[in-house]
């Protein structure tokens, strides 16, 4: 039985980490001093300093238009952000929120050009559906432990691990996307003499953007879900307070707090679908 | 100097392509290939060539390589072997760069489904290969505007392909193509998709187009109905190989072989086949020699009610009866002048069957063929009926 010793996986992992941390110190403090202050100044200054009122009032007319002016959406967001604010949850909700906005602007910045990159080689894509497949189901609790190594605590090691746990969407749907439009309008691109490039944006894009919102929308909803697990971690927000509430027991807390979460998320959601459907033909 | 030249052209798809060319050149069929070495040979050596200003059609039924054959001339599918010349530079051997330049300034292309692009209006499909070539957008306007024009469709510009008929979307498709101003226009089913009589509209617009356009059209089709409507030539193709080529007439007339017969078979030869492909030898009487006895005498030789009346040059009078024939020979006439019919049922040597079915219909007297005047043959109903039910059709040459 004991022919083949333990291998020592771990270990491996452990001096590849280190030797990571200890190769690329530089970009990572560099990420870690001035991406950190540049989102906590957005979190804190920024958002911050827009008066409760004049957001919340903002998010309801955006509502109005979004949803192609009715009401329902911009009645919930209204109610839902007031009633957050009127828990003393604010704060919290607006280091959430950025915390949502970076990590999928970069799950997107990734995602996009890798889900094209798939969709143009097959090879390519046989390379990278068993690693989406790694990225999406390894628990995200994992990725927290290199995100501390790299970054310390505090909010860049959460978007770093929620950017990890939520790109794949993206990539998926984007190669999805585009390798569903039809073959005849690809011939009918090509007999005109289109170039890859002149495909790709005139063609290809415009056809699978759809899809590629739905990903989209996956990944912003996947990087929400990432707000609790990245709290552990340091990461401001919502997720902090849910920590605090199941530290102390306190089940009116963490519920409350749990409660924003879910608002918030009903709200992103409802606008990147509307955003979606709005202008399909 | 042709505008296309196909010479040799074969696709193979599948691994081991070269081991198949092999094979063909052994003469061995599709099947045997397909059992040996499990490749699918799309297109087997076609030859042909098709003039400026021709429209060449292609046919054969689903499986017969036609789109195939098509996707090779402007490089969609690479060829396994083979030349395409567009005038005189070879498609198949071109570099990349090269080949996007024929595309958008020589070859168009029209598709069966259509193939526009739903998120893009009207004009802008219209603009689609002017946009690709990098022309500035009034003057890539202009011209899909007017290209769009030409078609019929100058109303709908800014509307999306989705909100427009069948018939319409292939017009847009028509005018995109157009738009470039290419040489060559590459049709492949242009017109399978849509209902019989639009299809049938489309064909007689495209041919109204054709006779100010001037363009070399390569037209695919799996109608012969079609093929011999709009063909001024038609290759016919079975198994990937091009079985028959010729003018339409040919192809009905001299079928090369039993394939090329049995399609032909259920053609409606009413609209293919001309006056002087049924016409018989007519039986006359000189109006310079001949009086009302002779004409008796003459019709009652062959059992004939009615005889054509000409003068010595063939020349076409008119025509008399029998009954008014004997009732002026009673009296003694000498002349068939006063009881000459000038009411002739006339056709040209072109006229259709389709057309003479028509006035045979509820004509007393054989249809007379006429050329410049002069009487070329007559036509008798059971020649019509006997032509319709495919039957062998004497062709009756110039006798006279």
């Amino acid at each position: 039985m004991e022919i083949i010793p333990k291998l020592p996986v771990a270990e491996w992992i452990d001096n590849a980490t280190d030797w990571t941390t200890d190769t690329f110190e530089f970009l990572f403090d560099f990420i870690k001093q001035d991406f950190g202050d540049f989102i906590e100044f957005f979190a804190e200054d920024l958002l911050m300093a827009i008066p409760i009122w004049l957001f919340i009032a903002v998010i309801g007319v955006l509502a109005f238009f979004v949803s192609g002016k009715r009401f329902g959406l911009v009645a919930f967001s209204v109610i839902g952000l007031w009633f957050i604010s009127n828990q003393g949850l604010w704060e919290e909700l607006m280091n959430t929120f950025t915390l949502v906005i970076f990590a999928s602007l970069i799950s997107v910045i990734i995602g996009v050009p890798f889900g094209i990159w798939m969709a143009k080689s097959k090879t390519v894509q046989t390379i990278l559906t068993p690693i989406l497949d790694f990225m999406q189901t390894m628990p995200a609790f994992v990725y927290l432990i290199p995100a501390v190594a790299f970054f310390s605590i505090g909010m860049v090691p959460g978007v770093f691990a929620s950017v990890i746990f939520a790109t794949p969407p993206t990539v998926r749907f984007t190669n999805l996307g585009i390798r569903q439009v039809s073959k005849e309008l690809i011939e009918a691109s090509d007999s005109f003499g289109t170039t890859g490039t002149q495909k790709l944006f005139k063609v290809q894009l415009p056809m699978a953007k759809t899809t590629i919102m739905a990903g989209i929308n996956q990944t912003v909803m996947l990087s929400l879900s990432m707000v609790v697990i990245a709290s552990m971690i340091g990461a401001k927000g919502l997720g902090q307070t849910v920590i605090t509430g199941l530290q102390r027991a306190d089940v009116g807390t963490g519920f409350v707090a749990g409660l924003g979460i879910v608002i918030l998320a009903i709200i992103i959601d409802r606008f990147t679908q509307n955003l979606n459907t709005q202008k399909g033909q | 100097m042709p505008v296309i030249k196909v010479d040799k052209l074969s696709k193979i798809f599948g691994k081991n392509a070269k081991q198949a060319t092999k094979l063909l050149d052994q003469g061995l069929s599709k099947e045997e290939i397909l059992k040996k070495t499990g490749n699918t040979v799309g297109v087997n050596r076609a030859s042909f060539e098709v003039e400026e200003g021709e429209i060449f059609v292609i046919m054969g039924l689903s499986g017969s390589g036609k789109s195939t054959l098509v996707r090779l001339i402007n490089r969609l599918i690479e060829p396994t072997e083979g030349s395409v010349m567009i005038d005189g530079e070879d498609l198949a051997k071109m570099n990349k760069q090269d080949l996007r330049k024929v595309r958008r300034e020589k070859l168009s292309m029209v598709f069966q489904k259509f193939a526009l692009f739903p998120h893009r209006t009207i004009l802008q499909n219209a603009e689609f290969g002017l946009e690709v070539q990098g022309i500035d957008k009034s003057e890539r306007e202009k011209r899909a505007k007017e290209s769009l024009e030409m078609v019929g469709l100058g109303e709908y510009i800014n509307q999306y392909p989705s909100q427009l008929s069948g018939g319409m979307q292939q017009r847009v498709g028509l005018a995109r193509a157009l738009a470039n101003d290419p040489e060559v226009l590459l049709m492949d089913e242009a017109f399978s998709a849509l209902d019989p009589l639009i299809r049938k509209e489309m064909q007689d617009e495209l041919l109204e187009l054709q006779e100010s356009m001037k363009k070399t059209i390569l037209f695919i089709t799996h109608d012969l109905d079609e093929a011999l409507r709009i063909g001024d030539r038609i290759a016919l193709m079975k198994d990937g190989k091009i079985v028959q080529i010729g003018t339409p007439e040919e192809i009905l007339v001299n079928p090369a072989n039993d394939y090329v017969e049995k399609f032909v078979e259920d053609v409606d030869r009413s609209k293919v086949l001309e006056a002087q492909h049924i016409m018989k030898r007519p039986e006359t009487v000189d109006i310079e020699k001949h009086g009302p006895r002779a004409a008796l005498e003459r019709m009652r030789k062959e059992g004939l009610s009615s005889i054509y009346v000409v003068d010595r040059k063939r020349k076409l009078y008119g025509y008399v009866t029998a009954d008014d024939v004997s009732a002026a020979a009673k009296q003694d006439k000498k002349d068939l002048k006063d009881i000459l019919h000038t009411d002739v049922p006339k056709a040209d040597m072109n006229t259709t069957m389709h057309e003479i079915f028509d006035m045979i219909h509820d004509s007393p007297v054989p249809i007379a063929v006429v050329e410049e005047d002069k009487l070329k043959g007559i036509i008798v109903r059971g020649a019509v009926i006997a032509a319709l039910a495919g039957s062998e059709v004497s062709i009756n040459g110039d006798h006279s």
